[in-house]
């Protein structure tokens, strides 16, 4: 019974894996247009990213403020071997620029790591802060190698095309993006299932014990934040190529603010959570932020009812889901989704041509009128403003009723199966 | 190798003006079971913290096999075969027993920083946690994360992190804190199996369990150690019974145990 779990669980890692794959070769062409490659290619930076980060914060408890500062060096340190390949400075072909980037996190990591993680906790995220605003601070004082407000351009093709591949099409960059993409997600789940990664994680839950079964705890820190690092590296290098351009924000603590903020939401505690933060990190930065002026606001409110009543983020709602359909009982829960998802965007849409007419008020002033789903309001006039709120007040009613139900009927459930799980024990 | 398993000479430790321990010196042997007893504040968890480096001794020495551990870090003296468990359960509450366990035999096997292998094909490792687990009888309990164990498992489990590394002298303070009677005559017996062969120092409460288990005695009063021999020997000890154990029995009695 043993093996043939555990032939059955390879057999799922190899389907997982071969459907990874497959997903990121025929992404492009279920989605061709010239917007979907931009964001598809931006979606597999992200994702290096996010993962590399969530070493830290999920894997080992670091809570970083200054992620960007490896990721954003290592794009700085690829642009500019780019520009010297391209002048014929040094000898290295386009699809390792990304490496470059990666040994650049690595090394960062290595000279700042060493003092960064010499804490933890608060001290720790600290220092974070401060590691990033010195280096941003830096990017500003030193514009031979930052290139200043202006960043550093570059140009990716760069000699002759070696086998019609010059990467000068935006699909040649996605499948390369792609490739090292993969390879990265492989690389930083296989790490967390080996000594160091295992370690990592009882660092995370009890840095004190570590120490009494013969392990340092700020070397397994040190030693993982430069692996984290190695890999933020790789896409910032991606991230050079793509946008043949590396600007000072790259370093900043926005950028680190994003990928803290995404990675949470997608779910620090399953190693796939922050896949799902960066595939909606980039379509908020690319597509919500054109629907809406908003869309800060909107995150903001997201993430704080995500920190409030999800703090496991996406992946553990996701997950606590696929536990509740093994034991046979998600058919009863779809009609509750069903219903809050129906109250709540009737909330949402309330809440939001409120929001929608305190922006156009206070950018266009209160006599334009905006079109929102599909109406046509104005804020000059009351009865607007009235029937907005009275939608959220009626919406969030309806929300709160259904939910007050599901809780119920979720805390039923839970019940049940805690019950099942504790005779399965008894009985094994 | 003849010499003492554990010998502290002198050994001091300071609170700003405040001195906790006031001049330890004991030889423990090899394969020696000794109690640790002595009043609530006397020092016995600081004179466990000093053994096992979670503190640095003020003065005096500390030799573990002859060697000196006095001041070194705690994973520095656990590689060198020693290892304690803690009054307040101390595991990693988000990974499984076996995990646990698994993390507690890496480095005694050599594994230590890599993250060039695979822990599934650790096969030394992996079996020695199943027998680990096994051995606390917590085999059941495989998958579980060990925030999710009752205490009188938590405390197996804490048990079982501390032998984890093969360590040949093992620290246990008050093993069986928070336990009841009878639950605590067993666990006295798994920590009897568990830790056939080792030198073993262990803080307990329970007067009955203490003289049943230890070979010797070490009573510490207020921060020295007042006598240190057989069970009848110190039971028989009229300084220890004034400074000591005439008390604790009196108020064992008040409180009703």
């Amino acid at each position: 019974m043993l093996v043939s779990s555990r032939s059955s669980a390879s057999r799922a890692r190899w389907i997982t894996w071969s459907g990874f794959a497959l997903l990121l070769v025929v992404a492009p062409l279920l989605l061709a247009s010239g917007l979907s490659i931009t964001i598809l290619s931006q979606i597999g930076i992200a994702i290096v990213v996010c993962l590399s980060y969530n070493m830290l914060l999920g894997q080992g408890g670091m809570l970083s403020f200054g992620h960007a500062v490896y990721s954003g060096l290592g794009s700085y340190l690829a642009i500019h071997a780019l520009n010297a390949a391209a002048a014929g400075a040094l000898p290295i072909p386009v699809s390792l620029i990304p490496l470059v980037g990666g040994l650049a996190g690595l090394l960062f990591a290595v000279l700042l790591g060493y003092v960064t993680t010499k804490k933890s906790g608060t001290t720790f995220a600290m220092i974070t802060l401060g590691v990033g605003e010195l280096v941003f601070a830096m990017s500003l004082m030193v514009p031979e190698f930052f290139g200043g407000e202006a960043g550093v351009a570059g140009n990716r093709v760069v000699g002759e095309p070696f086998l019609g591949i010059s990467f000068g099409p935006p699909i040649q960059v996605y499948y390369l993006i792609a490739l090292y993409t993969f390879l990265s997600v492989a690389g930083m789940y296989a790490f967390t299932r080996t000594p160091l990664g295992r370690m990592l994680n009882a660092v995370r839950d009890n840095p004190e014990r570590v120490e009494f079964v013969g392990y340092n705890a700020q070397h397994v820190r040190y030693l993982a934040f430069i692996v984290a690092g190695f890999f933020a590296g790789i896409a910032g290098g991606l991230g050079a190529l793509n946008f043949e351009i590396v600007t000072a924000e790259v370093v900043g603590a926005g950028r680190s603010g994003a990928y803290l903020l995404f990675t949470f939401l997608g779910g620090a505690t399953f190693f796939f959570g922050p896949i799902i933060g960066a595939v909606l990190m980039v379509l908020a930065f690319v597509l919500f932020s054109e629907l809406t002026k908003a869309w800060l606001l909107y995150l903001g409110l997201i993430f704080m009812f995500m920190v409030m009543y999800a703090p496991g983020g996406i992946a553990s709602l996701i997950m606590m889901n696929v536990r509740v359909a093994r034991f046979g009982r998600l058919r009863g829960l779809i009609p509750h989704y069903v219903v809050l998802a129906l109250t709540a965007s009737v909330a949402l849409a309330g809440a939001s041509a409120l929001i929608e007419m305190i922006y156009q008020v206070q950018l266009e002033g209160s006599d334009a009128a905006l079109r929102f789903l599909g109406v046509t309001l104005q804020p000059a006039q009351a009865l607007h403003w009235l029937l907005a709120g009275a939608v959220l007040l009626v919406g969030g009613a309806l929300f709160e009723w259904a939910r007050r139900r599901f809780a119920r009927q979720w805390g039923a459930v839970q019940e049940d199966i805690e019950l099942r799980v504790r005779q399965m024990e008894a009985s094994a | 190798m003849s010499g003492p398993a554990l010998q502290l000479k002198d050994v001091r430790k300071s609170f700003g003006k405040t001195e906790i321990i006031r001049g330890v010196s004991v030889s423990v042997q090899p394969g020696e079971r000794v109690g640790v007893i002595g009043p609530n504040g006397a020092g016995k968890s600081t004179l466990f913290n000093l053994i096992s480096g979670r503190f640095a001794p003020s003065s005096g020495e500390i030799l573990l096999n002859g060697q000196r551990i006095d001041g070194l870090k705690p994973y520095e003296i656990n590689r060198r075969g020693l290892s304690r468990s803690f009054q307040i359960t101390n595991i990693f509450p988000k990974l499984s027993v076996f995990e646990n366990l698994r993390c507690g035999v890496l480095w005694s096997l050599g594994y230590r920083y890599t993250f060039l292998r695979f822990l599934a094909g650790l096969d030394d490792a992996n079996q020695r946690a199943e027998q680990l687990m096994r051995s606390i009888h917590l085999e059941r309990k495989r998958d579980t994360l060990a925030v999710n164990l009752t205490y009188a498992e938590q405390r197996a489990l804490e048990i079982g992190i501390t032998i984890a590394g093969g360590a040949d002298v093992i620290l246990l303070d008050e093993p069986t804190a928070g336990m009841s009677r009878s639950e605590t005559r067993h666990f006295i017996e798994l920590i009897k199996e568990v830790t056939v062969g080792k030198t073993l120092l262990t803080v307990e409460h329970d007067m009955g369990v203490v003289f049943g288990l230890a070979d010797k005695i070490a009573v510490v009063v207020y921060g020295e150690v007042l006598a240190f021999d057989t069970p009848e020997a110190v039971r028989a000890n009229a300084r220890v019974q004034e400074a000591y154990l005439g008390s604790v029995v009196a108020q064992q009695q008040e409180q009703g145990h």
